[in-house]
């Protein structure tokens, strides 16, 4: 169980957290003006990455905050944890 | 008493407190201290059991966790457990254990025939055999199931407590014996707050199994020092019959603590039977240990064939002698020990070598002691059934592969093997740390840390005391430091004299002089029944994998997880494919590492607790009056009311009837209601929602759709302005929390510029929804009737009021159809206002309907419900719901994916009506298919499902909502559901969806 360091609240235990997937994929500003392939890419198409994957978990049982992190998935490692609206930070394995 | 085989002293058992037990149904004694496998001995039981498969008899193997022979079944009634190692069970004054997998007795044993014809019982023979035809598995299974299986499970319901219990600490120390308790001593006196587990009654760990010294003092008193000195300290917790039995991420440990196992009195209510720790650790030290390894030679699993370091525990711990004539069979040193300790409590022993000219200490000293070494020699063969008779011994080849010369045969009760050691690195392993072949111990060891932890001792493949001494102490130094703590006063290293050790011959199939698996058997998993023969087996069948040969041979997949027998079988499987041990690999150690029985894992999330349940404020009354209740997401909600003598359909009937034709209640509490709130809560709702809310008027209401991005409907529920910055939304009881989730998200991800806050306010509220002709009647007589007319409070509006002296809101909303009033009052004054509406709707008539009556009153209005006639595929317009899509309000969530081609197909299943054709009081039954055409046997195209399906009293016949390719386009036409019971498919005609009250005056009264 991982042991995730909410940035509001600190380090809490994996099962007060939700993941809700991959990060950074921002709606389209105009749907309208894409085609129904890039529309379907933001719906449906996300990367499957081995290795550094920044995803966004909420503090569903905790402070009910969003947030990003960017983990290893090979080795389930945390590497960074920050808020959203912050670029995500360079990280390394 | 006769404790024929017990020595006349020594040992750690308590001669003060005798224990009498039963084993079978015989009445047996020991003494406090023991385990039942060490009792046994002293009462010189060596038949325990039978094996899985052939039913061969077994005795005890080992003195520990790694035991995978004798395995009882213990105690009785709801408390029997089985696949107990009795080498694990302490002993108590009324146990009560029967051994397993035999029947009618375990001396004769009728599934032995098994044996006879175990020729035809190769590695992978169920796969091989039952596999035709296919639909006799179900027939084969139930005689597999009762010839194999390993004891049985309670009947009865566990009366035991179990606990969770959540714990941090700086150092976890995983095993208590010299290297464990060095590491728990140095930690400790660094300040650290220190867990030590251990999975024995006491700590000492191998120093409790010998008769050696540390620093000048026999080595159990030096234990019982630093156990005084860690149990004054108070940040440390020292936790004995615990297992650590799970290692996961970030220093995550799972403990099994067995709290009142070992005692005689059934646990008092109060203590619980088991502990289940959770327990972050910032570091740990695994100092686990060593397994011994069998030796895989001819009929090695007889009774009376052990493993040589637990003779020696049972000599010296326990004061039990296994045998009075001893074989030991090894191929190292170690053995030696076990030799002169039988030797000195009175038994004779004989050591036969697979190694020529053994050169080392222990060698020297057992030489002296006049014991008979036959080195260069091998057991080609046990003799005896249920209790070794003799051994019959060759002369090995230089290389171990074959064996000449005569033999000579030796008569024994005991054989004690040796096969060399094997570091217990399953949690290293389960932590991800990289194994690597260490060739001089011929074993795997730890190599490359992942996490948070150091390996300390034998474990880490150091087998000498002091090493192990002294790696304990550096690692609980370390593992101190790391986790922040300076270190002053550390410990030194004690003191030990210790024999110089020789070296290993790995052996791993002792050769018999005949093919494998003729005149007997090498095994290898005790437990599975897997020999050396199945490994060669699976080798020339062309498994070379190791995951493949364990799923195969079933190697290592018993409840002893092949403790004893892994590195055996990759070793031999090596040796075949005629690649190195790591070359062949390992499989994956994961947990559990100790048997963890449900209950521990349950903890107290048992009966009531498993799943707690919401209720309403009037739950209650509704109990008291007969309710049949619905699980609703947690809700409790009721379903119907049935009278006394009444069914489900006539209660329902009585009730659907009442809200039209006079009036009815029910209690809505439980749908979601969530305040949104701020300067931009309309333009949220907007964007959240398919239709328009900028201008929705104070205190309107208006019904609104929600969408996932890719147009599909996932929630409904009525919104109402209460101010110009301030709405309530509803939502579907289940969906409650999902869609709170949902709109979080979009604020705090997408939009975090707009000024929204929203909070659940579901548990604030308690709902009566009344409804019928007579609604305004009864409501209007709990307040000023004038203030609910049909201009005073419109159709979707909502107005604030006292309603029987509570301050309520009342909303004029309805799902029913009917004119309705649903009131809301701070949840404490629920009862009060559900009873009061009770009392005023007396003159009326007033009835109580459940959600069965209100999911019929809604299908007659043709009104969906989100999870009924949606299910995630299913868009606004699908429903038939396009009136409630702005095409002007510009882009909300969803609204793109209209554009898709798919979504836009116009052969879309739709929403419809279905009438049943022949017979009019025929429900048809929710999710069954509907086709246009039907042909003798499936496959039939299907064209739709069936989504609701009722009798409706109101509508005088059976109704049903469906979704149907076109549907919209049908109407008229016939369509056929196939019945899932077989016979005459039911003809059905495609409607309207709305069946009744087609207008919806009547909501608008």
């Amino acid at each position: 169980m991982f042991l995730i360091d909410c940035p509001y609240c600190g380090p809490r235990q994996q099962t007060e957290f939700h993941c809700h997937g991959e990060a950074h994929i921002a709606r389209p500003k105009d749907p309208d003006a894409i085609s129904d392939v890039e529309w379907a890419d933001y719906l449906f198409n996300r990367s499957n990455t081995k290795g550094v994957f920044y995803e966004r978990w909420v503090h569903n049982h905790g402070c009910r905050r969003w947030f990003n992190l960017a983990r290893d998935t090979v080795s389930d490692r945390i590497l960074a944890v920050y808020r959203m609206g912050e670029k995500p930070p360079r990280v390394k394995k | 008493m006769t404790q024929k085989f017990r020595l006349a002293e020594g040992g750690r058992i308590n001669r003060d407190h005798p224990v009498q037990f039963q084993f079978d149904g015989a009445t047996l004694h020991g003494y406090e201290g023991d385990t039942l496998a060490s009792a046994l001995l002293a009462n010189g039981v060596h038949l325990v059991g039978r094996s899985f498969k052939y039913h061969r008899p077994r005795g005890i193997l080992s003195a520990g966790a790694e035991e995978s022979n004798a395995l009882v079944q213990l105690r009785e009634g709801p408390r029997t457990e089985p696949n107990m190692r009795s080498t694990m069970v302490a002993l108590f004054d009324g146990l009560k254990a029967e051994s397993q997998n035999r029947w009618p007795s375990l001396s004769f044993d009728v599934w032995s025939v098994n044996n006879l014809f175990s020729r035809f019982l190769p590695a992978g023979f169920y796969y091989k055999t039952f596999m035709w035809p296919a639909s006799f598995w179900m027939t084969y299974e139930k005689v597999i199931r009762n010839a194999a299986g390993l004891g049985k499970g309670p009947l009865g319901r566990d009366p035991d407590r179990y606990e969770h219990r959540n714990q941090w600490c700086d150092v976890l120390v995983a095993g208590g014996g010299p290297a464990g308790l060095m590491a728990a001593l140095a930690a400790g006196r660094a300040g650290a707050r220190v867990i030590l587990v251990d999975e024995q009654s006491e700590m000492g760990g191998s120093l409790l199994s010998g008769t050696g010294e540390v620093d000048g003092k026999p080595a159990a008193d030096w234990v019982a020092e630093i156990m005084d000195e860690l149990r004054s300290m108070e940040e440390v917790t020292i936790l004995p019959r615990t297992s650590v039995s799970g290692y996961y991420d970030y220093n995550f440990l799972t403990l099994l603590e067995r709290v009142t196992d070992h005692l005689d009195d059934e646990p008092d209510g109060k203590t619980p039977r088991q502990r289940f720790w959770q327990v972050r650790a910032k570091q740990v030290v695994l100092a686990t240990g060593a397994i011994e390894r069998p030796l895989t030679f001819l009929n090695n699993d007889r009774p009376g064939v052990m493993l040589a370091g637990a003779v020696r525990t049972y000599v010296n711990r326990y004061a039990v002698l296994p045998g009075l004539k001893a074989v030991i069979f090894t191929n190292n040193d170690s053995a030696y020990d076990t030799a002169l300790d039988l030797r000195r409590a009175g038994a004779s022993a004989t050591v036969v070598d697979v190694r020529k000219a053994p050169r080392g200490a222990l060698v020297e000293a057992a030489r002296a002691a006049g014991i008979d070494i036959m080195d260069g020699k091998a057991i080609v063969k046990v003799n005896g059934g249920k209790r070794v008779t003799g051994v019959l011994i060759r002369e090995l080849s230089e290389d171990g592969k074959t064996v000449t010369g005569g033999s000579q045969s030796i008569g024994c009760d005991l054989v004690a093997m040796s096969g060399g050691w094997n570091p217990t690195v399953h949690l290293f392993s389960q932590s991800r740390g990289k194994l690597r072949f260490d060739e001089s111990l011929a074993a795997f060891v730890p190599d490359k840390s992942f996490a948070d932890e150091r390996s300390a001792g034998a474990c880490n493949g150091s087998m000498k005391l002091l090493d192990c001494l002294t790696e304990g102490l550096k690692a609980g130094l370390a593992a101190a430091r790391d986790a922040g703590f300076n270190v002053r006063k550390a410990p030194t290293a004690p003191k030990v004299d210790e024999a110089e050790e020789g070296g290993i011959m790995p052996i791993w199939v002792v050769p018999s002089g005949k093919r494998l698996g003729q005149g007997g058997k090498h095994f290898i998993d005790f437990q599975n029944d897997v020999t050396a023969a199945d490994v060669s087996l699976s080798h020339r069948e062309g498994y070379v994998s190791v995951e493949h040969l364990k799923r195969y041979t079933t190697m290592g997949m018993g409840t002893d997880q092949g403790k004893t027998s892994n590195v055996n079988a990759l070793a031999i499987m090596a040796d075949l494919q005629g690649v190195s041990v790591p070359e062949a690999g390992i499989t994956t150690f994961r947990p559990p590492w100790a048997l963890t029985g449900f209950g521990a894992i349950a903890g107290r999330n048992v009966g009531e607790f498993m799943d707690p349940a919401r209720l309403t404020a009037m739950h209650d009354w509704h109990v008291e009056h007969g309710a049949k209740f619905e699980d609703v997401g947690q809700w409790k909600r009721p379903w119907y009311y049935p009278k006394p003598g009444e069914s489900m359909a006539d209660a329902v009937n009585r009730e659907t009837l009442a809200a039209r034709s006079a009036v009815a209640m029910v209690d809505a509490s439980t749908l979601g209601k969530i305040d949104i709130q701020g300067p931009d809560a309309a333009e949220f709702l907007n964007r959240i929602y398919t239709n328009a809310w900028l201008k929705l008027p104070l205190g309107s209401c208006r019904y609104g759709l929600m969408l996932h991005e890719d147009g599909m409907v996932f929630d409904d529920g009525v919104t109402t302005r209460l101010a110009e910055n301030r709405f309530l939304m509803t939502t579907t009881t289940g969906g409650a929390a999902n869609v709170l989730t949902w709109l979080e998200e979009w604020l705090q991800t997408e939009w975090p510029e707009m000024k929204v806050y929203c909070t659940s306010v579901t548990e604030q509220w308690a709902t009566v929804s009344v409804s019928g002709p007579y609604a305004r009647h009864v409501v209007g007589s709990l307040t000023d009737y004038d203030k609910l007319g049909p201009k005073d409070l419109p159709f979707m509006t909502m107005a604030e009021m006292d309603i029987a002296g509570i301050p309520a809101r009342v909303y004029r909303i309805s799902f029913t159809g009917e004119l309705a009033f649903e009131v809301n009052v701070p949840r404490r004054q629920g009862l009060a206002l559900w009873r009061a509406i009770w009392e005023a709707g007396q003159k009326y008539g007033i009835t109580p309907y459940g959600t069965e009556a209100m999911h019929v009153l809604r299908a007659e209005k043709g009104f969906i419900i989100v999870g009924q006639e949606t299910d995630g595929t299913v868009t606004p317009m699908d429903m038939g719901m396009d009136w409630i899509v702005s095409k002007k309000k510009g882009d909300f969530i969803g609204r793109r994916s209209f554009a898709r081609e798919d979504t836009a197909r116009d052969d879309r299943k739709q929403l419809v009506g279905l009438y049943t054709e022949d017979d009019p009081h025929h429900v048809l039954v929710e999710g069954q298919q509907l086709v246009a055409e039907v042909k003798p046997t499936p496959p039939m195209k299907m064209v739709g499902h069936v989504t609701s399906a009722y009798f409706s009293s109101n509508v005088g016949r059976s109704i049903a909502l469906a979704v149907v390719e076109g549907g919209r386009e049908r109407m008229g036409e016939t369509l056929y559901a196939p019945r899932l019971e077989g016979g005459r498919p039911v003809k059905v005609t495609i409607t309207d969806p709305v069946f009744f009250d087609k207008e919806g005056v009547r909501a608008r009264g």
